[in-house]
């Protein structure tokens, strides 16, 4: 067993996954397959919002992977930067927001 | 600037310490096929050439350049260039060749001092596609290269130049600073002759190599952002990008290794791998020949020193039809060529 809990070396067995459930495995690789390509948005701009996502979910597999991918397609680290800012700005907008029911409850418990 | 691997007496100087790289690790455990075994799957060993379509000629490996990609390892300190006996015997091959396209490249093709004389002699021999390989910047470096644009003009070059990105960062980090804004001066001056325009037979096309350890992405997704770019920005046309794979050979070998980018790196052109790109593999279809006359399936196995598997090895014997008899020497470098859409000197294959 590995010491750590993540290793880069497990991207590259994430197909192995279909091995225990192919059915659900192959199902889940169809739909990621077909979420990325070319359509209402463009393949440039998936990858910048999965990006963004990557980092919001903290999932360092997803930050390699789709780093990578914003090189190959020549994104540039600002862009890359920016696209994380705005994953960063919905994140902390998203706990920021909940204060509305802090201060309702506080409202209303209060005399 | 920086020096040459060979100049800094650089272990990866050495094509047989790279030979050693490439066979040995996660190819010699098992953790990776080989290319051999690869190719071995789809029946496609040993590689055979297809018709001979492209004629490479390297005329030297001096440049005006130190490239942290370059797989010649070529620089303003490597003298090895193309004498002008060599040339007169590869006039006498294009005068009888099978091949429609002649591909000068280098280093900087440019800097040999017979260039000019070869061009003209070359130009005379009714090739199709006559392409020379120019780093733009050469075209700047000197006040004897301002005239480079008109010159290819009057002999209906077509111009195939390197450019890493549209950005002058990422430019000048892969090929040295300045780059970029000597490469934009030089594109505009090749558009004001007439070059890449739309519907100008003057051919500019614009080649793009990964700046770093990735894979090129999408051909035409990169040539749509160039265009968008270098138009908006700097005015300038040209006609086709040619998105190129970086081969782990030489100075992006050292690369490679000193980045600890190398086993990812491999790992990630065989997960690439795809069988139709073996079917149009440069080397199915060119023969390259070195400044110094050798003859080899590609400027990547030159550069490894893998001469061809002929009885004929050398221009000045040269066989068109006893060359075409050959398998042709493969080893795991060539999974660079093979990975996704594949890459050539003219991008992609598949």
């Amino acid at each position: 067993m590995s010491k750590n809990y993540y290793d880069a070396a497990d991207l590259r067995k994430f197909s192995k996954i279909t091995d225990w459930s192919p059915e659900l495995g192959n199902k889940f690789f169809d739909y990621y397959g077909k979420v990325f390509e070319e359509g209402a948005l463009t393949a440039r701009e998936k990858s910048l919002i999965a990006l963004a996502v990557a980092h919001t979910e903290q999932c360092p597999y997803c930050i390699d992977a789709y780093t990578k991918d914003g090189l190959q397609r020549g994104i540039t680290k600002e862009q890359m930067m920016e696209a994380i800012h705005v994953g960063a700005a919905i994140k902390s907008g998203a706990t920021l927001v909940h204060g509305v029911q802090m201060m309702n409850k506080v409202d209303k418990l209060e005399m | 600037m920086k020096k040459s691997l060979k100049a800094r007496n650089n272990d990866i100087a050495n094509t047989a310490r790279q030979m050693e790289i490439l066979s040995n690790g996660v190819f010699a455990s098992g953790e990776l096929p080989t290319f051999a075994e690869k190719i071995k799957k789809t029946h496609q060993f040993p590689l055979r050439p297809n018709k001979l379509e492209i004629l490479q000629i390297n005329l030297g490996y001096m440049c005006n350049q130190v490239c942290g990609h370059c797989h010649v390892d070529a620089g303003p300190d490597r003298k090895e260039i193309m004498t002008i006996d060599t040339m007169q015997l590869c006039l006498d091959v294009i005068k009888t060749t099978e091949a429609h396209t002649l591909d000068l490249t280098g280093g900087a093709p440019e800097m040999n001092p017979n260039f000019r004389w070869f061009v003209e002699e070359a130009s005379k021999a009714g090739i199709k596609d006559f392409i020379v390989r120019s780093n733009l910047t050469i075209i700047r470096a000197n006040k004897k290269y301002y005239d480079l644009p008109e010159f290819f003009k009057k002999h209906n070059v077509h111009v195939v130049s390197s450019m890493p990105h549209w950005t002058r960062g990422k430019t000048d980090k892969q090929r040295g600073n300045g780059v970029f804004d000597k490469s934009i001066k030089a594109l505009q001056e090749l558009n004001a002759v007439g070059y890449g325009l739309e519907g100008s037979d003057l051919k500019l096309d614009l080649v793009y190599n990964p700046s770093g350890a990735f894979l090129p992405g999408d051909q035409q997704a990169l040539e749509n952002d160039f265009k968008k770019a270098l138009k908006t920005e700097f005015h300038i046309d040209f006609h086709s990008l040619f998105a190129i794979t970086n081969l782990p050979i030489s100075r992006f070998l050292d690369y490679l290794i000193a980045s600890e980018n190398y086993e990812e790196y491999m790992v990630s052109l065989v997960e690439a791998y795809n069988p139709a790109a073996v079917t149009n593999v440069m080397c199915t279809n060119t023969i390259s020949v070195s400044w110094d006359g050798w003859l080899y399936d590609c400027d990547f196995n030159q550069m490894l020193n893998l001469k061809v598997a002929s009885t004929v090895k050398h221009i000045s014997d040269y066989n068109e039809a006893k060359l075409q008899d050959r398998n042709i020497i493969t080893n795991q470098h060539c999974y660079g060529c093979t990975a996704g859409a594949g890459s050539s000197c003219q991008g992609v294959v598949a």
